[in-house]
């Protein structure tokens, strides 16, 4: 039976399962609290499922306050942090919207469709906020590669993700694919999606999910609801996993990419037309999630008949019409006088479309069932004013040790031959190899915008095809380097993601971030998460690129009979944006032609703690990451944009994991183009010089006629500058150590992915 | 030398409810200096264009089996018509395969054989360089373009493939190691007459130097434009 709210009302009584849907006693007190009396069981679920760490933030709120605390001045930022995604203006009447989301815990339980669905999510993010969504990119993290369960989980996330993103159409640009052992079991799939759309102030084009005007119609549209999800959110994102529990796939949601794909086109239509007042996709929470937040950042309340939900299964119950986490569905706010024009729009799109509810002023959110109140509750308790945890933090008993454990200490190869081998493990290892077989399963070249795609350093789309206006993006993250220092971790993936966007010529102008971390209930976990918020907003202040938005991921830890409770690495993954007003200047990482000139832009320190070389060498992770160095990071994006600008190299690639001489391999091996260099002026030791991760550093190839004014332009933003070599031949050859010909180089660079995975 | 364009030469690109790159297409056919017409799946007629591409994608989700609902909407019984009065029609990816299940194209296209979607730049030797939209290359010609697609091994049996190859229908076939298990490598080819095309890789894709590997894409929509005036 339906429980209505006459019923909770005379049964103050009855045992609810709150527990069992995640609350705890506290939480379940202040439910009833608000509403007088016991909550519905549909009430229940709704607070249940908004109220889980995944949908209300509560461990991280207060920690992600500082991204707007110390958010740097400026002009371009049009949304924040708060709506479905943030907003920059990129100039000549174009806004991009971009995000990155996770889809950790789906994707393990259910390789393809978690991965899959995840792509569908943050793409229904982008368009919520009036805009086309125009590429994809997904940063992945797995356990060791050589582990049968990264063999089960790999190449269905991959499918997935190809599956899902092919089928509408978008262009994978970029991302990242990363091993480490304390993902397994827990493997990290992230998403990012980036749109564009026309606006100004004249012809505003972004929307936002507000929904407001007394009268107006509450509009669902795209697949039908189905029980499929349910309870998604709060048992799957929220709880640890433990292998003593029964399966929990039915809880994982399953896309149709063909659906999403046509409401893609539907929903631009609309916008197009003028048809809708505010918009809202259904994720996470579904229809609890919409409602509840458009009428708690809309101007009055919300009245919804449930019953007229469209169903694929016409035995569900409204508690569970209400937390079904059915894909490809999304809500608007119409005016009525607009609603044929809309309901037309979706026919031809052969979209279904029903009115399931009306704005109205009682500043509170009802759902009727048949003509029975079934919800009545003040929205912005459901949406926005959900419990805030302080929870204890403090610094783990063990990190003085993990950083006393210097790299120092670890055999390091010398001479020619050792360092020949060196180089050539490190370039088949799996942090190191080709990626193109997962990339090759992307469509990369979809709406022929791409202008460069991985393995570039960033991928760079235009934007205008008039113009040439254009945006670069680029993620990145290092749970090495954040577990041996949070603060310092966090604002290294900043630096890096910075550093890839500009070497392809762009002005860094943004950033998003998925925060993916263990559990807030441990005190460990949650020190590095405070340390990584607030050394990620000290860095995005000193370099003037604001939070946008983003996503926490917390319960990364699996918990087993065999291991105990093991939370990853700590892995903050930044996603830069960048602006190229003309994309046809943009720099690509490959070498181009023979010789050319070839230098280093930065300084090389014997900095290797967390280091490729470490971890894949030794399986060590010890002492301090590379030191972070901001001041350099801008200053060498600043002479990388202006070197762009002024066609004064053919190709720029920056240097980070696995050092310089993996920068030179990739550099070569891009279009087959050798060269020859000399790194003795670097550092006395050779292998410092090959392999440690310093960070503001790039190479770059340079025109014989314009080097000289490189170097003098480098020296004015102080950004030192070492002539390395030549470029041309068929090898790679480090003057007076070792040479290594293009041919073996690729053969162990490329041979890794297939071995392990095809 | 510049053979003369005819004025405001139209091809019409379908989309159908899934068509993925019938944007890129319509800037392919501009920058080859046609006039890009959008047609639409459920219109019965062609708005007099001269010339269909049947764009990449996956029409109507590829449920079923890929081309195989998009045969029978209603754009299509024009389209047939229009071929089968030597109206020139390229096929794509997807739009081969909507060729292939509307019998305007012999054989079909079945999941790549190492069973995994792949996106590569791959490089092909055209082979017939008398159809439509194949006058502009040079038979023997390499060109490179994209090659993305999950069901692309274009199978025949092998008297369809003995005739194909006596009757000079195979327009494009993959140089170097086959990508997908196609049988005898074939990209793509055409019908009797010439006129109707299918391709699995995506010239439209290899139309400028910023976006794709090359150039070499572009001569497909360069050709149907020329082929037409004498025609």
């Amino acid at each position: 039976m339906t429980e209505t709210v006459k019923d909770a009302e005379t049964t103050p009584e009855v045992e609810q399962p709150y527990r069992e849907l995640g609350l705890k006693d506290d939480e379940y007190a202040r439910i009833r609290e608000i509403l007088g009396r016991r909550p519905t069981n549909s009430e229940l679920a709704m607070y249940s499922v908004m109220w889980s760490e995944h949908c209300s933030y509560k461990s991280s709120k207060m920690h992600l306050r500082q991204f707007a605390d110390k958010a740097p001045q400026t002009d371009a930022l049009l949304v924040g942090i708060g709506e479905n995604a943030g907003v920059v203006d990129i100039g000549q009447g174009w806004a991009v919207t971009f995000k990155v989301e996770s889809h950790n815990h789906p994707s393990y339980v259910e390789p393809y469709q978690g991965a899959a669905t995840g792509v569908g999510g943050i793409v229904r993010d982008i368009m919520s906020m009036g805009a086309r969504p125009v590429a994809v990119m997904d940063p992945l993290r797995f356990g060791p590669g050589d582990s049968v369960d990264t063999r089960r989980v790999l190449p269905g996330v991959v499918a997935g993700i190809g599956g899902y993103g092919n089928c509408l159409g978008l262009p994978n640009i970029g991302g990242e694919v990363v091993f480490d052992p304390s993902y397994a079991g827990n493997p990290l799939v992230n998403a990012l999606c980036v749109g564009v759309v026309r606006h100004s102030r004249e012809e505003p084009g972004i929307k936002l999910a507000h929904a407001s005007g007394t009268g107006n119609l509450v509009v669902l549209f795209g697949a039908a609801t189905g029980g499929d999800g349910i309870g998604g959110v709060s048992v799957l994102a929220s709880e640890t996993f433990d292998d003593a529990r029964p399966s929990k796939r039915p809880a994982v949601q399953v896309g149709d990419p063909f659906m999403e794909k046509v409401l893609i086109e539907c929903c631009l239509e609309v916008f197009e037309a003028d048809l809708v007042v505010g918009v809202q996709d259904l994720g996470g929470a579904g229809l609890s999630c919409a409602t509840s937040e458009l009428a708690s950042s809309g101007d009055g309340g919300m009245r919804v008949w449930l019953d007229r939900v469209p169903l694929r299964d016409a035995t569900l119950q409204p508690e569970e019409i209400l937390m079904s986490e059915s894909q490809e569905r999304m809500c608007a706010v119409v005016e009525p006088g607009k609603l044929d024009a809309f309901l037309t729009i979706c026919a031809r799109w052969d979209v279904l479309a029903a009115v399931v509810g009306e704005v109205d002023d009682t500043g509170r959110l009802t759902v009727e069932w048949h003509g029975e109140t079934i919800v009545d509750v003040p929205p912005r308790t459901v949406a926005h004013e959900g419990p805030v945890y302080e929870r204890p933090y403090a610094r783990p008993s063990w990190q003085d040790a993990l950083q006393a454990s210097s790299p120092d200490a670890l055999t390091r190869p010398v001479g020619g031959d050792e360092l020949r081998a060196t180089l050539l493990d490190l370039v088949a290892s799996p942090n190191l190899a080709s990626k193109s077989w997962v990339t090759d399963q992307y469509d990369r070249y979809v709406r022929g915008n791409t202008v460069l795609a991985q393995p570039e350093d960033a991928g760079v789309v235009r934007v205008d095809e008039t113009t040439h206006l254009g945006v670069a993006l680029a993620t990145d993250g290092n749970g090495r380097y954040t577990k041996l220092d949070p603060y310092a971790g966090a604002q290294l993936s900043l630096s890096e993601a910075y550093r890839n966007v500009a070497v392809t010529g762009a002005r860094p102008l943004a950033v998003t971030d998925c925060l993916n971390f263990g559990s807030p209930e441990d005190p460990d976990v949650m020190w590095q998460f405070a340390e990584a918020t607030r050394g990620l907003a000290d860095a995005c202040l000193a370099l003037g690129v604001p939070v946008t938005g983003g996503n926490v991921s917390f319960y990364n830890q699996t918990s087993s009979r065999q291991t105990g409770d093991v939370a990853i690495n700590p892995t903050p993954v930044v996603g830069v944006l960048g602006v190229l007003d003309d994309v046809r200047r943009r720099v690509p990482a490959g070498f181009a032609a023979p010789d050319e000139v070839v230098l280093l832009l930065g300084t090389t320190r014997d900095e290797l703690g967390g280091s490729e070389w470490a971890h894949h060498v030794h399986g060590h992770l010890g002492g301090h990451p590379p030191a972070v160095d901001l001041a350099a990071e801008k200053a060498l994006g600043a002479l990388l944009a202006d070197a762009a600008d002024e066609s004064l190299v053919t190709a720029a690639h920056d240097v980070s994991d696995g050092g310089l001489a993996q920068t030179l391999v990739e550099m070569a091996l891009r279009r087959g183009v050798g060269a020859v260099v000399d790194v003795a002026a670097l550092h006395d030791d050779p292998f410092v010089a090959l392999f440690a991760e310093s960070v503001a550093r790039a190479v770059v190839a340079s025109p014989n006629d314009r080097a000289a004014d490189l170097e003098s332009r480098a020296s004015s933003y102080g950004v030192p500058i070492t002539r390395l070599g030549t470029t041309g031949g068929d090898a790679l050859t480090f003057g007076g150590l070792f040479s290594v010909p293009l041919a073996d180089l690729r053969t162990a660079h490329e041979s890794t992915f297939p071995a392990l995975f095809a | 030398m510049t053979p003369k364009v005819a004025q405001g030469f139209r091809v019409g690109v379908v989309t159908f409810p899934g068509s993925l790159d019938d944007a890129d297409a319509e800037r392919a056919i501009r920058l080859a200096g046609g006039e890009p017409v959008a047609l639409w799946h459920a219109d019965d007629e062609l708005r007099a264009v001269d010339a269909v591409v049947l764009p990449g994608g996956f029409s109507y989700g590829d449920y079923l089996r890929c081309g195989a609902i998009a045969r029978f909407a209603p754009v299509m019984t024009a389209v047939v018509d229009g071929a089968g009065g030597g109206m020139p029609v390229l096929g794509i990816c997807n739009g081969f395969q909507v060729l292939c299940e509307s019998h305007l194209l012999p054989g079909a296209l079945i999941r790549n054989d190492h069973r995994l979607f792949s996106c590569v730049d791959q490089e092909l030797v055209v082979e017939n360089a008398s159809t439509a939209w194949t006058a502009d290359y040079e038979v023997g010609q390499r060109i490179v373009v994209p090659l993305k697609n999950g069901e692309g091994g274009y199978v025949a049996d092998d008297a369809t493939l003995d005739r194909l190859e006596g009757e000079g229908r195979v327009v494009v076939r993959y140089a170097g190691e086959n990508p997908n298990g196609s049988y005898r490598s074939i990209a793509g080819v055409s019908n009797e007459r010439g006129n109707v095309v299918g391709l699995m890789p995506h010239p439209e894709h290899a139309v400028e130097a910023l976006t794709g590997p090359s150039t070499d894409g572009l001569a497909f929509f360069t050709s149907v434009l020329k082929a037409s005036v004498g025609a």
